[in-house]
This record gives structure tokens, C-alpha cells and sequence, in this order.
């Protein structure tokens, strides 16, 4: 009885997040632009949507902007954790306090403050400003996830390593870094999830004629929708999950490995 | 320890970072402080943080307040169970179902918002389910209700993984233990199981809390610019009415909220980075 | 779980970086750039391919919604764009600011097309025609469904009728709302006068209850998708909703509107100013100014576009063509740093009323 409830309420919510998904999807095969009624089963949005430039433009900034800040806070972040190993603890939570910033911060507030500061720079504002701007909302999220990795490191493996004669270098690549990997890569994952769903720091950061998806969209919604929209969320949401299925449905050796 | 670097090595190699710190976090919001206490000549005032206290702002405030506060809430009921179930569940395919929970994330935020401007409109999608099916119809489209349907729906997973985290983290022997020297079920979760996810419940109200107080977008597209959130309040002054310095100043008034909340998180939560 | 996640992010990115890929294709232009900032369907993208075509300049073309938000862009950096469409009173407030600056004719030779009465009209902005070229002019008014109003609709007043609760659309610009208001009271659209425009903030204040949402351009859609009653609206807008719901109907209330020119101007920071001056000269060019009546259907000043239009219902058309002679109009002026202050803290209080 007791799993019976579990599972409704695990269904349930999973209705919730994903009914509404499922219905944006319905409608980008709808003919009809009315959302009231259902003109007849079509592909043309989609055959729009591919030739409209302006969404794949903007699809190219959000993805490339997104690649390269979490490339870029990946590396400074960890750099910054294994550096900071030697710092003072006063130093060190110094750091880590004005490093919380950002994350605790509310967006639109980052978002503002970075205006002035670009303004007051006089850079003009575009792919670079924007860049910049992820990388510091992203850093936070790099280091915060390799840190605790840092805490647990051995460094008796390291030591003995040097006393067998090993470069420091290449002491720290054999001993210490496979400890951090799992913490960057969850790191680098958040950096890359957090910079595609960005909408208010970059609607701040961004300059004229340069949009990316979260931009295009808000612009597109005060004009009124147009059903092309409909037709990229079914394609980036099947994307994904299509994506998520293979993985998981793929031979369960994988999973043993773990 | 000491081995690894020493100070001077160690400083010159986060001296980077730190520089970046202090040019895109600590400067920029120095100079959120400095417009939001000079007014247009440039010397000091504090009219534009006292502002605040003029009926439409305040208002703004604290509805924005109250809204964030009920999806938090909302949030929080929602996810707790869930986190529960999910992390009883000690199977394989767990994994996955957490996955699928915060699966939306990876869609952008305004279209998770979006779709229910689809939804909700007076001649949207579910009306015409609803007029289908001969039932009354629902007009929330506009209304707070819409705003705080649109917050649940797009921070429920910063709700769920933190949540989610906490638990399934909590030693199984601790539980076992009570239970063996004759708690019961009750009397388990109240005094083992919910403390223990504490953190993780601190951290998922903060991650839904701040974003949905300070948030625009959502207001602006399920509310019809009718409800103004303080968001909405800054941001125009950015965008529209070109007054820097009375954004600025209304922006101070919430890192204060937001400086109280990172205090609270503090306290509760030493160890730093639940995720 | 990490790994796992990690590769599916990776491939996600891969695949709709390849998705995209082949969709785009470069076009930049041999002839260098130009940043045109114009008001949201305000074009035919016809024309900016056509332009780009027989100019080979690469045309970055990005739409305001507000004369406020426009405004707002370029005092942060005047360089962002080259070219832009304000309306009258901005315009005016722009000049003031020295935020734009003073057009050569000589390079604009289609701009005999443009009608002298409309640089007669823009004179009040304009005094000297130095700054601003016609683009587009009309009037506010309603917009109102045959079917879902049963009154006769010629007076701002229906706007506060309880009838048509929660199906009025206002606009959501400053000045356009109070427009409405101020007139509704028999004050005029550019009063200074503080009790005269409380009094417009406690009307709104009370419509707001039956106003199902502060919108632009979504107007448009909305009363095609039968969303609302009553709404708001340019008379540009008139043709193509009749055009898409026969039931829609505008009208000018009889106390009288607001008459608007929205004209091109080069902005003071301009990197592109010969590549400005061939877009202007390139909207007025008669063949030009006609594709995009027909596609955005407001008025437009081009006297040869004009004698062009082949749909006669459309040529003689009083709403494309007003007799402004037989309304009682007004155009916005710019009322000044105190003015524009006072508008934004009484509409603030509009906004966030309950």
C-alpha cells in the first residue's frame, strides 16, 4: 500500500514537470498558429524554424558561450582550489567567502553590477561581455565542488611519490588529480548547466544584434509567440532526453563499472 | 601538507583568480553601492535606498516576498516527500529518476515559463480542455497564482537535488540504531532523519527563495505586467525610465535580504557546498 | 552517475552544434556593417534582405518595443547602433541630448518622395528638418471586436466600462497610458501640471482591476486570437487584424487621440554613418516605401509609395489615410528631465497597485 502511494506521487510529479512539456511539443505539429484548436498535423514550423537564421545564430552564441566559460572556469577554478592548498586558512576562507558571492547573490543584481562595470570600462557590450560574465558566475560553482575533494586528498601518496623521485608535476597528475576528477567534472557540469539556462545576466551583459536562446526567446514572447518556438523546445527537449535514455539504456556492463 | 607548496608559490598561483575576484565581483558591486548612494551630480545621498519605503516600492517588496515565500513553501512540500521516496529507493534506476527530475533544468528557463503562458491563457491550451469537457474554465493567467505556479514549476528541481542529497546521504545505521534502541517511525524522522537533511533543506529554500524574490521574467510573463515584483522594479529602471542610481539603490535593498539570508545559510550550514 | 551525466551534456552540445551548423549560412557583407535599432514588426525582412542584396552591407537589425527602452539603450552607448526609428517627442528629447546627430541630404536623394506636410508636422520636434527622416505616421486608437462588444465604441470611456472586465488590453508605455487617461479627463497629453496627472494615476489605478494585461505588441495577436475585447492599439495596426479577424474594428474615440510620426535618425556615435545615410535613402525610395506598407500596413509618408497602392479600398482607406483635419490630435513633446520623472513615478504607481 505504502509503495502503491509512492509511486502515485512519483507519477504525479512527473506529470506535473512533464505534462506541460508534452503539450508544447503537441503543438509544434499543429498546423493551426491558434493554440485553441487543432488546424491538421504539420512539419512546417520545424522547416521554418531550420531556415530562420536568427535562431541559429543565437543557438550557436548559447552554445559556444556556454562551452567556452565552463572551459575556462573549469580550469581557473581548479587551478585556484589546488593553490589555495597552501594559503592560510584566514586567506583561504577570505577567498571563499568573496567566491560565494556570486551564487548567493540574485541574479539580477550580478547581472547590473557587471553593467556598471563594463559601462564604466566603456567595453562595448557583446560576446566578450557576456563571456566574462559567465565565467564569473561559473567559477563559484567549480570550485565549491572541488574543494570538498581537496579536503579528503591523500597527501602521504603524493610525498612518498616525491621521495621516489617523481617531479612534483608529474607526482600531482599520477596521485592527486584522479582524486579531484569526480569534483571537477561535477563542477564543470554545473558551470554548463548554469551558463545555458543564464536569461538575466546576460540580458544585462549583452550588447545590440547579439542574442542567444534565452534572449531571442524573451524577445520573441513580448511580440507574441510564434509556434517556431514550440518546435526548438520539442527539439532541445527530445535531444536531451533521447540522449539521457541512450546512456542508461545502454548495456548494463556500464553500470557495473561504477 | 606544508610539503605541497609554500606560501609564496601558493599565493602567486591563486593571484589569478583573485584578481578576477576582485575586478568582476568585488568592483562591480562597489559600484552598485556608489550609484545606489550618489544621486545624478555625484554626491552622496540615500534617498535612493530610502525610496524603498514609498508605497509602490514597498508594495513591490513585499509582494515579492510573500509570492517567493508561498512557492518556497509550495517547493518545499513537494519536494520533501519526493526526496524521501527517491532516496528509500536504494536501486539502480534511482539515479535515473533523480535525473528525470531535474531533467527540465537542461531546457531553458524561459521555456519552461513559456509553456505555461501557453497553458493558462484565456483561450490556451487547458480552458480549451476544459470548455471540451463542459467544465468552467480557469482564469488564473495574470494573477499571482500564475506567477507562483511559474516559480514552483521552474525552481522545484534546485529544491529536489539538495533535498535529494541530504538524505540519501544519511547513514542507513543511524537509522537502524534508532530504531533498534526503540524509536518509532515518528519519532525516527523527527529526531534522526530531519535534522540530519537540514543542510540540504537550508540550501533548496536558498536556492528557490532568492531566485524567485528577485526574479522578472516569470512576473512579466504569466502576470501581464500587472503584478510588479521588485524585479520588475529594477529592471526597469535599467531598461525604461534610464535612472541607474534608484536601481542601484533599490538593488542595495535586496543584497541586504540576500546578505540575511547568506548569514542564516551560514549558521546552519558550516561545511559549505551541498552539492 | 557524474560520467554519465557528463556525456550526455557533451553530446547534447555536439549534436545541436551540428543541427546548427548546417543551418547557417555567413553572410557578411563585403561593404562593411550596420546596426539598425527599429520598433518591434515594424519591416518587411524582405526589404533588409533586399537591402543587403544591392548594398552588400550586413544589416544587424534589433527592435525596441518602447520609445523609453530605446532611449535607455542609447544613453548607455550611443555607438550601439547607427541607425534608429524613435517617434516624434523622443526624437526631440534625443536632439536635446545630443545623442544624434544632423543628417546629410545631399547623400538621402529619395527623400523627395517623403510628402512636405509630414516635415511641416515635424517641425514641432525638428524645427530646422535636420535631424529626422519620416518613416511611418498614425494615430492611437481602439481596437475592438464586433462580436464581443455590444456598445458603441466611441469613447475612451468604454475602456473603464465593468462590462468589459478583464478583457481590455492596455498599453504598456508610459505615455500612450496616459494618453488615454489624460484625454478621457478633456486634459491635454502633454499637461505638466501635477494634480492634472494624479488625477490620470487614480484612473488608471481604478481601470487596472479590469485590464487583463499591459501589453505592446502582443495587442496585435491577442485580439487576432480573440484573447480580449478592447485593446489599445496603433492605426498601422488596423488593416493587417481586419485583414486576420474581419470581426476587429478601430476606432479614434471622439474626445480625441494622439498623432505620431516615427522617423529615422543617425545616432551622434555612429560608425557607420554612409551606410546609415544609404538605409534611410533606401526606406525612402518608392518602391521600397510600398513593399512595406503592404506588409506593416502603417501609414507611410511616401508620396510615391502612396499613388502606388493598388488595393483602392486600402489607398482611400481613413484609417491607413486619416483626415487629420476632422479629429481633434495632438503629437507628444518631450516634456523635459522633470517631466519624464514625474510620468515614470505616477505610472510606477499604476504598475504597482494592486
Amino acid at each position: 500500500m505504502k509503495k502503491f502511494f509512492e509511486r502515485l506521487y512519483l507519477g504525479i510529479l512527473l506529470v506535473f514537470m512533464y505534462a506541460p512539456i508534452v503539450t508544447l511539443i503537441v503543438l509544434s505539429f499543429n498546423s493551426s498558429k491558434s493554440r485553441a484548436r487543432w488546424g491538421g498535423f504539420t512539419f512546417k514550423w520545424y522547416l521554418q524554424l531550420f531556415s530562420d537564421e536568427a535562431v541559429a545564430s543565437a543557438m550557436i552564441n548559447t552554445l559556444s558561450i556556454a562551452v567556452l566559460a565552463t572551459i575556462i572556469s573549469t580550469i581557473i577554478g581548479t587551478f585556484t582550489c589546488i593553490a589555495m592548498i597552501g594559503l592560510s586558512p584566514k586567506l583561504r576562507s577570505l577567498i571563499m567567502g568573496v567566491t560565494n558571492i556570486p551564487m548567493i547573490n540574485a541574479d539580477i543584481v550580478t547581472g547590473i553590477s557587471l553593467m556598471l562595470l563594463f559601462r564604466f570600462l566603456h567595453i562595448s557590450t557583446g560576446f566578450n561581455t557576456i563571456l566574462l560574465a559567465h565565467i564569473t558566475f561559473n567559477i563559484p560553482f567549480v570550485m565549491l565542488s572541488v574543494i570538498p575533494r581537496i579536503k579528503n586528498m591523500n597527501f602521504y601518496v603524493y610525498e612518498a611519490a616525491l621521495d621516489l623521485g617523481a617531479t612534483p608535476v608529474y607526482a600531482f597528475v599520477k596521485t592527486l588529480l584522479p582524486d579531484l576528477v569526480p569534483g571537477i567534472v561535477s563542477g564543470a557540469l554545473m558551470a554548463f548547466t548554469m551558463s545555458l539556462d543564464d536569461f538575466i545576466i546576460t540580458y544585462f551583459t549583452k550588447g545590440s544584434g547579439f542574442e542567444t536562446l534565452s534572449t531571442l526567446i524573451y524577445n520573441e514572447v513580448k511580440r507574441g509567440i510564434q509556434p517556431e518556438i514550440y518546435a526548438l523546445s520539442a527539439i532541445i527537449f527530445v535531444v536531451v532526453l533521447v540522449l539521457l535514455m541512450v546512456v542508461y539504456r545502454s548495456p548494463s556492463s556500464k553500470s557495473k563499472e561504477k | 601538507m606544508k610539503l605541497f607548496k609554500d606560501k609564496k608559490t601558493s599565493g602567486l598561483m591563486s593571484s589569478p583568480y583573485i584578481a578576477w575576484a576582485v575586478i568582476f565581483i568585488l568592483v562591480p558591486l562597489g559600484m552598485v553601492l556608489y550609484y545606489g548612494l550618489t544621486d545624478n551630480a555625484g554626491s552622496f545621498t540615500f534617498q535612493n535606498v530610502a525610496r524603498i519605503a514609498e508605497p509602490g516600492y514597498m508594495k513591490a517588496l513585499l509582494r515579492s516576498i510573500e509570492l517567493s515565500l508561498i512557492s518556497t513553501l509550495i517547493c518545499f512540500i513537494l519536494a520533501y516527500p519526493l526526496g524521501l521516496i527517491l532516496s528509500s529507493m536504494k536501486l539502480q534506476r534511482d539515479t535515473f529518476l533523480v535525473t528525470l527530475f531535474i531533467l527540465p533544468m537542461w531546457m531553458n528557463f524561459l521555456l519552461r515559463t513559456l509553456t505555461w503562458m501557453t497553458l493558462l491563457e484565456g483561450k490556451g491550451v487547458i480552458n480549451t480542455v476544459l470548455t471540451f469537457l463542459h467544465l468552467p474554465t480557469i482564469n488564473i493567467i495574470n494573477t499571482p497564482g500564475a506567477i507562483i505556479l511559474g516559480m514552483v514549476y521552474n525552481f522545484l528541481p534546485f529544491m529536489i537535488l539538495p533535498i535529494y542529497n541530504a538524505l540519501s546521504r544519511i547513514d542507513e545505521n543511524v537509522i537502524n540504531a534508532a530504531r533498534d534502541l526503540g524509536a518509532g517511525q515518528l519519532q525516527t524522522f523527527l529526531r534522526i532523519i530531519l535534522p540530519l537533511s537540514l543542510p540540504g533543506i537550508i540550501s533548496g529554500i536558498t536556492m528557490v527563495f532568492i531566485p524567485a524574490l528577485t526574479t522578472f521574467a516569470i512576473s512579466t510573463m504569466l502576470g501581464g505586467s500587472k503584478i510588479l515584483l521588485i524585479g520588475n522594479i529594477i529592471e526597469q529602471q535599467f531598461t525604461q525610465v534610464y535612472d541607474w542610481h534608484l536601481g542601484s539603490g533599490l538593488s542595495i535593498v535586496l543584497m541586504i535580504f540576500i546578505l540575511i539570508n547568506m548569514i542564516i545559510e551560514n549558521l546552519a550550514d558550516k561545511e559549505g557546498g551541498t552539492f | 552517475m557524474k560520467k554519465r551525466l557528463l556525456s550526455v551534456v557533451l553530446a547534447v552540445a555536439m549534436t545541436a552544434g551540428l543541427l546548427i551548423g548546417c543551418g547557417s549560412s555567413s553572410s557578411a557583407g563585403s561593404n562593411g556593417k550596420l546596426y539598425v535599432y527599429n520598433w518591434g514588426e515594424y519591416i518587411d525582412e524582405d526589404v533588409i534582405r533586399q537591402f543587403e542584396e544591392e548594398t552588400g552591407i550586413k544589416v544587424i537589425y534589433d527592435m525596441f518595443e518602447t520609445n523609453e527602452i530605446m532611449y535607455a539603450k542609447l544613453a548607455q552607448d550611443t555607438s550601439a547602433y547607427d541607425v534608429v526609428c524613435p517617434s516624434d517627442y523622443m526624437i526631440q528629447k534625443l536632439r536635446e541630448n545630443d545623442m544624434i546627430q544632423p543628417l546629410n541630404f545631399d547623400n538621402i536623394p529619395n527623400v523627395k518622395n517623403i510628402g512636405q506636410q509630414y516635415f511641416e508636422t515635424s517641425k514641432s520636434f525638428d524645427p530646422e528638418n535636420k535631424y529626422s527622416i519620416p518613416y511611418c505616421w498614425g494615430t492611437v486608437g481602439i481596437l475592438y471586436n464586433k462580436t464581443m462588444v455590444d456598445d458603441v465604441v466611441d469613447s475612451w470611456n468604454i475602456l473603464w466600462d465593468e462590462k468589459y472586465s478583464g478583457q481590455i488590453l492596455m498599453q504598456d508605455s508610459v505615455r500612450d497610458a496616459y494618453m488615454v487617461a489624460l484625454i478621457k479627463n478633456g486634459y491635454s497629453q502633454n499637461t505638466k501640471n501635477a494634480s492634472e496627472i494624479e488625477k490620470a494615476t487614480a484612473d488608471l489605478i481604478a481601470q487596472k482591476p479590469l485590464v487583463q494585461a499591459y501589453v505592446i505588441d502582443q495587442v496585435r495577436d491577442k485580439m487576432i486570437g480573440e484573447e480580449a475585447a478592447l485593446g489599445v492599439i496603433y492605426s498601422g495596426e488596423a488593416i493587417y487584424t481586419a485583414r486576420e479577424n474581419p470581426d476587429l474594428e478601430y476606432v479614434v474615440p471622439k474626445e480625441g487621440t494622439n498623432v505620431w510620426i516615427d522617423s529615422w535618425v543617425i545616432t551622434k556615435g555612429s560608425k557607420n554613418v554612409e551606410n546609415a545615410e544609404k538605409w534611410i535613402d533606401f526606406m525612402c525610395r518608392g518602391d521600397i516605401a510600398l513593399k512595406n506598407f503592404e506588409y506593416i500596413t502603417y501609414s507611410t509618408p511616401n508620396t510615391e509609395a502612396q499613388k502606388n497602392i493598388e488595393d483602392e479600398d486600402i489607398k482611400n482607406s481613413k484609417v491607413a489615410f486619416p483626415d487629420l483635419s476632422t479629429m481633434k490630435v495632438e503629437a507628444y513633446q518631450y516634456l523635459g528631465e522633470d517631466g519624464d520623472k514625474l510620468y515614470a513615478d505616477e505610472w510606477m504607481k499604476v504598475k504597482s497597485a494592486n
